[in-house]
Order: C-alpha cells, then sequence, then structure tokens
C-alpha cells in the first residue's frame, strides 16, 4: 500500500515550476566513480600501476637484480643505469622494481591474515563476555609494546624471511583490528534487529553469520587499508635496520636504502629512489583506505 | 470485566534491577530499578496497553517477558508454562508464541537482507520448508500486512517508514504467535501513517486472534487499541483497569495529570491542565513510600511512607493510592 496516495494529484493544482533550476548532471561509468570518489580512484589508479611493476619487474628493462659488479660501483643515474648503482654495483633501477614485489606482498598477506585473526578474535570476544576481559588484556599488553620493537623481538626469536617478517608484523597489527571488531560487535548486538532475531528464534551462530558478521565487513575492510600501509613502512623500517628481509633474500626497499645508509651525504640518489616508491606506495594505499572509508561510511552524504 | 480466560501471558511480580557498578573490582555501588513488582495478564484476543513517561521501565518490562534479559525476581508464565528461569535452548521453542514489534522500523530491519529473506527467518528457524513454500508464506504474509509481492526482493532503505513496520509486522507474524509484544510500535511514525499500522494492528487481531501487549506513551494511540490499560510510574504499575473505565474515571493522581495533558482537538474546550511540579525521581534513589508523593497534589504524610497496596477499587479497576478504598488485589 503507498503511503503517499494523499500527496497524489490535486486537481487545479498550481503550473509547474519554472525551469529556473540548472539541470542535475547525473555522471555514469567511470568518470562518475572518479568524480564521486576521487581519493579511491587516485590510489586505486597509483596502487594498480605499482602492482603492474611488481608483476612484470623482470619485462621493464631490469637485469638481475642481485648481480655484483665491483667495477660500476656507486654510479650516478645514467642512460645505462637510470637509478644509478649502490656499493655493491648492483642496478637500483631493478633492485627498487623487485622491491615493489616484497613491499606488496607484505603489505596485503599482513592485511588479510590481521584481518581475519583480528575478526576472529573481535567476535570471540564481543559475544562470550567472560573471554571479554581476558581476551582485551592481552590484546591492551601487546599494544603497549611499539609496533616495531614487537616485530624486531619476533624476528629475533626467528630465522629471517619473508613469511616471518608478515608473521611478525601481522602479531603487532592484530590488537588494533580485534579492538575494531569487537566495538562493533558490541554496538551491533544492542540492534534492534539483532533482538528481533533471536526473539525469532534464531540460533547465536547463525545472527554471528547473518546479522553481525556482513556488517562487521565495512569497517574491517577500511582498516586493513590502513594496515596495509603500515605494514609495509614496517617492512622497511625492520628491513633498514637488518632485522627483516636480508638483502640476500631479495631486494625491498628497507633493505635498499640500507645499503645507500653509509653514503647518504655523497650518494643520496641510493635512498631517494627506494624512499620515493615507498612513499608513493603508502600513500596510494592510505588514498584508497580513506576513499573506502568515505564510501561505506552512510553519514557521508552522496554526491551526485 | 470479563475475567479473561487462560491468560496466554500471566506476569507477577515481575522485578529487574540494573547493578550500577563502580571501581577496579566492579562493586555494585547502587541499582537501578527498572522494573519493580509489575503484575498483569493478558487474555486471548486482548490488547493490554503498558503506558507511562519515558524511563518508567514499561520497555525493558517488554524485554524481559521476550527474555531477551533476565528477570532479578517474578515470574512470567506463558499460555499457564512459567519461562522465567528457562534456558536460552529450551526458550527458543517457546518463542514461537510471542513474537516482538519494536519501536524503530529502521533499526529493527538488517540493512543487508533483502524483505523476503527477512520475513522469511523465523519461518525457516522453525519449519522445514521447501523454497517453493517458503515463498508462498511470505507471499501470503507480505498480502497479510498489505505490502505487493514486487516489494518482496526490495532491501529496507527502498521502504518507506511505514511500509518497514509492515514488514516488522509481516515478521512477527510469520510464526503465528498467540502474542505480539508492541514496544512503541507507532511512535517512530508520521501521525498518518501511524493510524494506518494501528488499524493494520488491529485488523491482524480480529483475523488471526493475537494478543497484544502494546506498549506506548500516546495516549490516544493506546485508547484507540487496548481493551484494558495499565500506567507505570517508576518501575511499578500505578492503575489498572479497563479503557473505558480508566479514561473515564481515572482512580490515582498520576494518571488523572497524564489525562489531562492529551490534547483536545476542538478549540473551544478550555483544558483543565494537571501540571506536575519537578521531574521523575530518579530510580537509583526512589523516594520511599509511593514513588509518587513527591509530585503528587494530594499526597499527604502516609504517602511518604508507606507504599500503597494494589487495591481493586472498583470490579476490575486497580489502583495503588492510599485516596482509594477496596480490596487488596491479588490478581489481576
Amino acid at each position: 500500500m503507498q503511503e503517499s496516495a494523499a500527496t497524489s494529484q490535486v486537481p487545479g493544482a498550481a503550473a509547474p515550476l519554472p525551469d529556473i533550476l540548472p539541470p542535475v548532471k547525473v555522471r555514469r561509468g567511470l568518470s562518475g566513480f572518479i568524480y564521486r570518489h576521487p581519493s579511491m580512484a587516485i590510489g586505486g589508479f597509483l596502487l594498480l600501476i605499482l602492482i603492474f611493476i611488481a608483476v612484470f619487474a623482470p619485462l621493464l628493462g631490469t637485469g638481475d637484480p642481485n648481480a655484483i659488479a665491483p667495477a660500476r660501483r656507486n654510479r650516478e643515474p645514467s642512460a645505462e643505469f637510470w637509478f644509478g648503482t649502490d656499493p655493491f654495483g648492483k642496478d637500483i633501477y631493478a633492485r627498487v622494481l623487485y622491491g615493489a614485489r616484497i613491499s606488496l606482498i607484505i603489505g596485503f598477506s599482513v592485511a588479510l591474515l590481521a584481518s581475519i585473526a583480528g575478526l576472529a578474535i573481535g567476535l570471540v570476544s564481543g559475544f562470550i563476555r567472560w573471554l571479554d576481559g581476558i581476551i582485551m588484556r592481552i590484546m591492551d599488553g601487546l599494544m603497549s609494546i611499539p609496533s616495531i620493537l614487537l616485530a624486531v623481538a619476533l624476528m629475533a626469536l626467528t630465522r629471517a624471511s619473508v613469511e616471518n617478517v608478515i608473521i611478525a608484523i601481522t602479531v603487532a597489527e592484530i590488537p588494533r583490528v580485534s579492538r575494531l571488531v569487537r566495538g562493533v560487535v558490541l554496538s551491533l548486538r544492542e540492534q534492534p534487529y539483532v533482538d528481533a532475531a533471536i526473539a525469532a528464534g534464531t540460533r547465536t551462530p547463525l545472527i554471528i553469520l547473518r546479522h553481525i558478521l556482513p556488517n562487521t565487513i565495512a569497517p574491517v575492510t577500511v582498516q586493513a587499508t590502513y594496515i596495509c600501509a603500515s605494514a609495509m613502512i614496517t617492512e622497511a623500517i625492520l628491513s633498514f635496520i637488518g632485522a627483516g628481509v636480508p638483502p640476500t633474500i631479495a631486494p625491498s626497499w628497507g633493505n635498499i636504502m640500507a645499503d645507500g645508509r653509509a653514503l647518504w651525504e655523497v650518494k643520496p640518489y641510493i635512498i631517494f629512489f627506494p624512499a620515493v616508491f615507498l612513499s608513493l606506495t603508502v600513500l596510494a594505499v592510505n588514498l584508497l583506505g580513506d576513499g573506502l572509508r568515505d564510501a561505506v561510511d552512510p553519514r557521508m552524504a552522496k554526491r551526485l | 470485566m470479563k475475567p479473561p480466560s487462560s491468560p496466554v501471558l500471566e506476569v507477577k511480580n515481575l522485578t529487574k534491577n540494573f547493578p550500577v557498578r563502580r571501581g577496579l573490582l566492579s562493586r555494585t555501588i547502587a541499582n537501578v530499578h527498572a522494573v519493580d513488582g509489575v503484575s498483569f495478564s493478558i487474555g486471548d484476543s486482548e490488547t493490554l496497553g503498558l503506558v507511562g513517561e519515558s524511563g518508567c521501565g514499561k520497555s525493558t518490562a517488554g524485554k524481559l517477558i521476550l527474555k531477551l534479559i533476565e528477570p532479578t525476581g517474578g515470574e512470567i508464565r506463558l499460555s499457564g508454562e512459567p519461562i522465567e528461569g528457562m534456558s536460552a535452548g529450551a526458550m527458543r521453542s517457546r518463542r514461537r508464541a510471542m513474537q516482538v514489534v519494536f519501536q524503530d522500523p529502521y533499526s529493527s530491519l538488517n540493512p543487508r537482507m533483502r524483505a523476503r529473506d527477512i520475513v522469511a527467518e523465523p519461518l525457516r528457524n522453525f519449519e522445514r520448508l521447501l523454497q517453493s513454500e517458503v515463498d508462498e508464506r511470505v507471499a501470503e504474509l507480505f498480502e497479510n500486512v498489505g505490502l505487493r509481492r514486487d516489494q518482496l526482493a526490495r532491501y529496507p532503505h527502498e521502504f518507506s517508514g511505514g511500509q518497514r513496520q509492515r514488514l516488522v509486522i509481516a515478521r512477527a507474524l510469520a510464526l503465528r504467535p498467540k502474542l505480539i509484544i508492541c514496544d512503541e510500535p507507532v511512535s517512530a511514525l508520521d501521525v498518518s501513517v501511524q493510524a494506518q499500522v494501528i488499524n493494520l494492528l488491529i485488523d491482524l487481531q480480529k483475523e488471526f486472534g493475537l494478543a497484544y501487549l502494546f506498549i506506548a506513551h500516546d495516549l490516544a494511540v493506546v485508547e484507540h487499541i487496548s481493551h484494558r490499560v495499565a500506567v507505570m510510574y517508576l518501575g511499578r504499575i500505578v492503575e489498572l483497569a479497563d479503557k473505558e473505565s480508566l479514561f473515564a474515571a481515572p482512580q490515582h493522581p498520576y494518571t488523572e495529570a497524564l489525562l489531562s495533558a492529551v490534547p483536545v482537538p476542538d478549540p473551544s474546550v478550555v483544558p483543565k491542565r494537571i501540571i506536575l511540579q519537578g521531574d521523575v525521581p530518579s530510580p537509583i534513589r526512589r523516594p520511599p513510600g509511593c514513588h509518587f508523593h513527591t509530585r503528587c497534589p494530594y499526597a499527604f504524610d502516609r504517602c511518604k511512607t508507606e507504599r500503597p497496596a494494589m487495591r481493586e477499587v472498583k470490579p476490575g479497576h486497580f489502583a495503588a493510592c492510599h485516596l482509594r478504598d477496596g480490596p487488596v488485589a491479588q490478581d489481576m
């Protein structure tokens, strides 16, 4: 039944308003998306380029990124070596492009793993009240340790490898997600539609699956992009101080910068190029996250 | 009043305290007495209106009966069976008999579910049905509440407030309950839409023999839909009577004041308002004796010390006031 029946055509109604308002331009397709979510578009575009670079690094005019050539140490950027060479004569252009792989792999893996683990812990904490106090005190304890220190400590316990770096950074990031999820779960539990589902006889696992989980995905996705950005920075820091991915396994922006550390006053380009790529990547991911946050937040009014 | 035969719902001395905890060890420093010894019963196809100011405990009473929160004390009987101490698992099967309509039709529908899935949820919980049978039942329910079949696949945000409340009612009807707890079902709606939803509830009551506990603060709405009305003040029922008797001759000063505040849609009538002084006292530190004595225009010494018992002032008309005489009520 239509509620608006009373407002339908009245005989003898006033003439339609004159056309003084400019027609509303509705943008559709890609241009509409860019117009509505500029930061998401820019961030996504930048990130796509970086993913492209990471995937097709061998095809982009790079040589062996690990080839040591003492004869051509510390070359300035030139036509032959676009980004110059480092103190071992390794081609920085090749190393920076290959380094994108490590950064992106670690960023995405940590974001994914920390989100899944955080979701699980947050759901348990939000639903099993007697466990909540215990879990949250553990999370508080983890959060009180700076994430870099925690990751360094975890790396000290294990062998240096990409997987171990991922695990170490994930552990440091889990508390943030689980706190967020717990908060969302606690507020969703108070929603009348959850009470209505309980009153309708829906069992608890189904309530979590049907009414709670789908409504936590949006905030967790946004949080995941920030975790991705912060994981890439943490990885670079770890590699820079020698606690992350060693240069013998793979080039990473952190360990390229570490190689140039001693010479940064005379050969600043060794640090400059990986630093620019790291900044651009983090910027891209953060822009994407900001755009996502605005897009999923119902309080942000939709623009035409 | 005809005695309620085989009450669908019987509530005796229902009590709920929310502890106020402070400090490192979460010591209980006080209690919020949200519901304090509430008793009433609802018969088949009967509507009991439960009215009171915000914070008087009427919504808490509804949630207690639905077992969404555990009562501190008292009895709740659903068709004669006590449910107050029942485990969540045992309670689940009893939920078929009792459904709920909440105040806010926006937050009582999961924004990520389609209308047909929302209405089908209770069906799927209790009955093993083929998809085609579920579809048929849901379409039927849509018809019952005046929604169209082409709206089945829509999401809640594509409906208006009144349509959403119809959807909520369809969900509540799905299991053919005997009792629906309506917690301010029309307060969030426009006045014209309120009338439509109220009339829908009345029609459905006739069609399916539903009993309603109708919680509201709008007396005009309550007068329209209820058979009997209970008035709550600070966690206690102060008056309970037939609609006609209560609106014609209120026996409790609080009810009297409430009724005098109802606007009369006639400009020639000069209303005689009883303006209550002060605010509702805190449910944490309640005044002794009759809770209403701090604002009652007729209060005398006895009211400050002694809690008035519920008395049957007239047949079927109960009031808890020292000014009224009558046998102390046993059953209401």
